[in-house]
């Protein structure tokens, strides 16, 4: 009785190495950046602060269920927030649960949507500089993304072509709610960036460009907002899309992380019966889009989607193809998905080993 | 079945809760004023510790804009996902028919009949002066 759900869980996964695609370490605090930042910024980080585009600077537009949107066991003994102590990491996360790769997504001050436009490109360098000594040199299986200032494309460029080649860096990552639709123009040299050095974009839902997460308007509840995230995300594949970014970038990859993906086949059918009737609007699409969302997009498992029977899920990852979907467990945040118990669909070996470790391999190209 | 000696009375004063491991399972052990409850240390979801959950209260409301607050400190919430689970029985509150995290019976026991046994008490040191915490299993 008391083990109801956990009886039909999945056997445990603790044999396979995992890959997991959403972990995010975290900084103490912003001094932690001090010795990767010039004095002219470390004055300007003291004096003006982090300023985004968004209102009531120092809150956040996202709501929390928890201190810090961690689980509660995810506070270091020794001190510091959720994330931030990579001996804690690795006992709580790496270790225990035999992870062979964890994609780093930091998500408390970035450069990438700085209103400072040089002091977000400065700020990025500091990170990625932070991430690069303090993390994954630190333990090898952790891996960084790049991140940069999405709205200041020729400082992006820098940026990834600073890192480019430095296998401790698998992706690149900008805010995904960008000023303008991210499918548009003016994003693309980051794109055509990122492609020509092999790099996939890992779009972990974050920043603000002043709207809403969700297109209703502000929510009352965080239960009511929470899957905005998803409807957010589904936008933004939309306009990469639409747009042609892919046609238009062969070789472009883009990853949807922490949007979970029961959505993910039914915008592609929507899609291609638009794109059936209005293809004349869109001419550059010389494909039905689902096939460019099946050619160059993955997508993170978490937050999971939990069907009343378990088994159901198994039909809406076949339709999306087994390919696509990456493991993720978003450790340390409340809504963590346990690789041994969050996947209660019952998977083949072959796709067990897709899903936790394979698919992510070579989208990451783990394997060079 | 046998008698288990898990704790002082004294160690886990009200609102407070211990981890115990009886015969190798892990029970996170209660104390709401002065009474004494064991829940299982695995949350039927995910897996997720119940011991560090917090203790919280029930919210009710029949209506919108309406609501009731009671039993504070009964209810513990876990500390992944917040699933809220009643202290005194283990349901659930998202689906108390189906699911809950299995209690066990505690008991409080005084030294003088600790002493005499037949108890399990294996990491607790016992005297006739002390209460005890014991769970059956």
């Amino acid at each position: 009785m008391s083990q109801t759900l956990l009886e039909r869980a999945a056997a445990p996964a603790a044999r396979l190495m995992l890959v997991d695609c959403d972990v995010h370490h975290a900084l103490r605090s912003p001094a932690d950046l001090h010795p990767y930042l010039s004095q002219r910024w470390r004055e300007h980080l003291k004096t003006y602060g982090s300023r985004k585009p968004t209102p009531f600077t120092g809150a956040s537009p996202f709501f929390k269920s928890a201190p810090a949107l961690s689980r509660k066991d995810t506070w270091p003994p020794a001190g510091g927030t959720p994330g931030s102590d990579l001996a804690f990491m690795q006992e709580q996360l790496l270790d225990r649960y035999g992870i062979e790769a964890g994609m780093l997504h930091l998500l408390s001050i970035t450069g990438m949507d700085q209103r400072n436009q040089d002091f977000g490109a400065a700020l990025c360098r500091a990170i990625n500089e932070w991430q690069y000594a303090e993390w994954t040199q630190q333990d090898r299986r952790l891996k960084a993304a790049i991140v940069v200032p999405g709205e200041d494309a020729p400082a992006a460029i820098a940026e990834i072509e600073h890192w480019a080649g430095n296998r401790d860096f698998c992706q690149v990552s900008l805010v995904t709610h960008t000023i303008e639709p991210m499918g548009r123009r003016r994003y693309w040299p980051i794109f055509e960036a990122a492609a020509a050095n092999g790099l996939p974009i890992g779009l972990h839902s974050s920043g603000s460009n002043g709207h809403a997460i969700s297109p209703a308007g502000w929510s009352s509840f965080y239960t009511e907002e929470h899957h905005s995230i998803a409807i957010s995300q589904q936008g933004l594949v939309s306009s990469l899309v639409c747009e042609g970014v892919f046609s238009r970038i062969p070789a472009l990859k883009v990853v949807i992380v922490e949007a979970g993906l029961a959505w993910v086949p039914s915008l592609c059918w929507r899609l291609d019966r638009h794109w059936a009737r209005m293809r004349d609007e869109v001419p550059h699409l010389t494909r039905p889009p689902s096939e460019y969302i099946r050619e160059q997009m993955w997508f993170t498992t978490q937050p999971m989607d939990e069907p009343e029977n378990p088994d159901d899920l198994r039909d809406i990852l076949s339709w999306l193809g087994w390919d696509r979907i990456l493991f993720a467990t978003d450790y340390p945040h409340w809504d963590f998905d346990d690789p041994d118990t969050a996947m209660k669909v019952s998977l083949t070996e072959q796709q067990r080993r897709m899903v936790f470790r394979d698919n992510a391999r070579s989208v990451y190209g783990l394997d060079k | 079945m046998s008698k288990h000696v898990v704790a002082t009375v004294a160690e886990i004063p009200p609102g407070k809760r211990k981890l115990v491991t009886v015969r190798g399972r892990s029970i996170a052990v209660f104390n709401l004023d002065g009474e004494f409850y064991g829940l299982f240390n695995r949350c039927p979801h995910q897996g997720g510790p119940m011991c560090e959950g917090i203790l919280t209260g029930l919210i009710q409301s029949n209506e919108p804009g309406h609501y009731e607050y009671s039993r504070a400190g009964e209810i513990l919430r876990c500390p992944w996902h917040g699933w809220e689970f009643d202290v005194r029985t283990g349901q659930s509150f998202c689906d108390p028919s189906k699911i809950s995290v299995r209690s066990y019976p505690m008991e409080v026991a005084p030294g003088q009949t600790v002493v005499q046994g037949p108890y399990v008490a294996e990491t607790i040191p016992v005297t006739v002066e002390e209460q005890y915490v014991v769970v059956e299993m």
